[in-house]
């Protein structure tokens, strides 16, 4: 017994420090793993744009800063004149119309779905906006083109038509003629595509509003509108926001369904119901039979949407920090 | 209907590339590969040997085979000569497939409405806007044609078929090759794009007063109206296959290095002016001895009897001339 009680007391501290020291390369090597994984997204994150630049650079030495500003876009001339403006015109006319449309309903399918839709139905209505989220993009492609396409160019657009016809600025924006392929498809498209995002976030944050504040609201005698208007909204502003911009960020890169439907016109027109391109959509469609200089000042385009995203995202950062400060104020 | 055949033929080249490893592999334009695929299922019931063929388009194709990943590359619109010697190529033209203009005009039947390389240049500049134009009328003296809009329908993706569109527009119309030239894609001067062949010919057929260029398969598989065309001959020419194999004939292979043959605007009474080939591409001195010889057993095997398969799907089969003397070309080039 004797013996074993040496062997234990020999034993006890010696073990103690093993199993400290296992614990401590147990919390070393976890460190590191995390450590490592969030390394890699710097590293992913720089080496697409390190070769986006490689890729765009002869276009960059050619065409310099006029690349932004010239409209047009001849990869077949002879040297090739390219020019950016007809797809960044398109990404971002596209993306505001889209969101012009999105936000209002999204966060209106929002507030009903937490304020005033009976119990019943707000799983079906939640799980079909959700799902809406889960179709591939390439199905809203080809539902635009063979559904809503049809419908807008025999039907829609010919009632906006009609209806502005001699209107200064309106009459320009929704002139004729009418067309499958427009950039007012492809931005419908769009905002049914972001739709959900608006949606599912604005119901997460809508149901972090304490009840209590609701009730007071109630209590005092405001309507729904009022309660939404002045408690649920400046409550959940910051949230709202952020999904809004998750939309945004889709709906400026989003390439499948858009290049369905926005018939890859480089020439920028008044009308919103001809045919445009974005910059995504402009790279899908050219960049597999692309060569030289052409296939650069595709990637160039890449790179200015990384860009353009960039600024987005950054603009929306700016203005939640000054939301924040006027609320903390 | 196209669009379905291609997802089963690339299901089946799916299916068959994951069985058996060391199979050919090729790589490039989109246009041939309903028919390599054709070709590749039923030379695997033969000889058990497939063929992995990635339509990723002309460009990558022949960045593929530079890179030699690829056995062969496919390209639409061919090499230049210099260019097949610089990276030791050997070019060949494997099968022929032919452009229609089509339209959608209430009353007129396929095959009415007769345009020359001139006039549909011309509407494809935005220079005649109307049907009832003078030049398309002086054409068409019988028929009436409406005082509607033309809407222009074009690809919104590069192509080979855009490629040789524009290769003819240039050919038959001066103001279109100053202007706007030939390519994969090009500056539109008017217009909207639709995303590939079954894209244009979707459009065509629903929009009125519409018109576009599409492959001869899809003119007829959408029951499309498609319009005659003046050759260079003078002559007025339906898109028949007789009429695009006589422009494939009339071509003047023998003399052409590299078979560098564009296959648009040729001579003869009889040729359809809008016809291309699509070509394969690989090294003459290949790295991989074998897979070389297997992809030239899988060519031979094509063109033998591969005429009627592709006539199935709308291609048109080399002329016998033109593949005896590229057999002789590879006894000649390709070193096994």
């Amino acid at each position: 017994m004797a013996v074993q009680g040496d062997v234990l007391d020999s034993a006890g501290p010696y073990d103690r420090a093993k199993a400290l020291s296992a614990f401590k390369l147990g919390d070393i090597t976890f460190y590191w793993i995390t450590r490592i994984s969030a390394i890699s997204v710097l590293l992913i994150l720089g080496g697409i744009i390190i070769s986006l630049i490689v890729g765009a650079w002869p276009a960059m030495k050619e065409y310099g800063f006029s690349f932004l500003f010239t409209q047009r876009w001849a990869p077949s001339a002879d040297p090739p004149v390219l020019g950016a403006l007809g797809p960044i015109y398109g990404t971002l006319i596209t993306s505001f119309i889209a969101m012009l449309i999105a936000i209002p309903v999204g966060i209106g399918i929002a507030i009903f779905l937490t304020e005033l839709c009976p119990q019943w139905a707000r799983r079906p209505i939640g799980i079909a906006v959700e799902l809406l989220a889960g179709i591939p993009s390439i199905i809203y492609g080809m539902w635009g083109f063979f559904v809503l396409g049809p419908f807008l160019a025999n039907t829609f657009q010919p009632f906006m038509i009609r209806i502005f016809e001699g209107v200064p600025i309106l009459g320009d924006i929704f002139g004729g003629p009418p067309s499958y392929l427009s950039l007012f498809n492809a931005a419908l498209i769009l905002a049914i595509m972001v739709l959900p995002f608006i949606t599912a976030i604005s119901v997460d944050v809508f149901k972090t509003v304490p009840p209590v504040l609701k009730e007071a609201a109630y209590g005092v005698g405001c309507t729904t509108w009022e309660v939404v208007r002045s408690v649920v909204i400046p409550y959940t502003r910051v949230g709202v926001i952020g999904g809004v911009m998750l939309a945004l960020g889709r709906a400026l890169g989003e390439t499948m369904a858009v290049t369905f439907i926005i018939g890859n016109s480089f020439k920028i027109q008044s009308s919103i119901f001809g045919p445009g391109t974005t910059i995504s959509a402009a790279i899908a469609s050219e960049f597999a039979e692309s060569d030289g200089l052409h296939q650069s000042g595709l990637i160039l385009l890449g790179l200015l949407l990384f860009v353009l995203t960039f600024i987005v995202l950054a603009c929306a950062r700016l203005m939640l920090m000054r939301l924040e400060q006027k609320a903390g104020k | 209907m196209n669009f379905i055949k291609t997802i089963v033929a690339a299901g089946l080249v799916a299916a068959s590339t994951s069985a058996f490893a060391a199979d050919i592999t090729g790589a490039g334009a989109t246009f041939p590969f309903p028919i390599y695929s054709k070709w590749a299922d039923a030379y695997k019931k033969e000889t058990g040997n497939g063929l992995n063929y990635q339509s990723i388009g002309s460009g990558a194709g022949i960045k593929q085979i530079q890179a030699k990943t690829v056995t062969f590359g496919a390209t639409d619109a061919p090499l230049k000569f210099e260019q097949l010697e610089k990276d030791g190529l050997v070019q060949w033209p494997m099968v022929m497939g032919a452009i229609v203009p089509v339209v959608n005009l209430e009353g007129i039947k396929p095959g009415e409405l007769v345009l020359s390389g001139e006039v549909l240049g011309d509407i494809y500049l935005g220079k005649i806007k109307k049907w009832d134009d003078a030049a398309i009328a002086k054409l068409n003296p019988k028929l009436k044609l409406p005082a509607d809009a033309i809407t222009v329908v074009r690809r919104s993706d590069g192509s080979g078929t855009t490629f040789n569109f524009t290769d003819y527009l240039s050919k038959a119309n001066a103001e279109w090759k100053s202007k706007v030239g030939s390519g994969t894609a090009v500056e539109w001067p008017v217009g909207v794009g639709a995303k590939g062949n079954e894209g244009v010919a979707g459009n065509i057929g629903q929009t009125k007063n519409a018109i576009g260029y599409v492959e001869y398969a899809y003119a007829k598989q959408n029951k499309l109206t498609y319009t005659g065309l003046i050759n260079k001959a003078g002559k007025t020419v339906q898109p028949t296959i007789e009429a695009f194999q006589a422009a494939a004939a009339n071509a003047d292979w023998a003399k052409a290095p590299g078979y560098y043959v564009i296959l648009t605007d040729q001579p003869g009474d009889t040729s359809w002016p809008i016809t291309a080939a699509t070509f394969i591409l690989m090294h003459k001195d290949s790295t991989d001895k074998k897979a070389a010889q297997e992809a030239i057993k899988f060519f031979k095997y094509a063109f033998e009897k591969g005429g009627k398969m592709a006539e199935e799907l709308d291609y048109i089969p080399m002329p016998d001339a033109v593949v005896k003397q590229i057999e002789k070309t590879w006894s000649a080039e390709i070193k096994s």
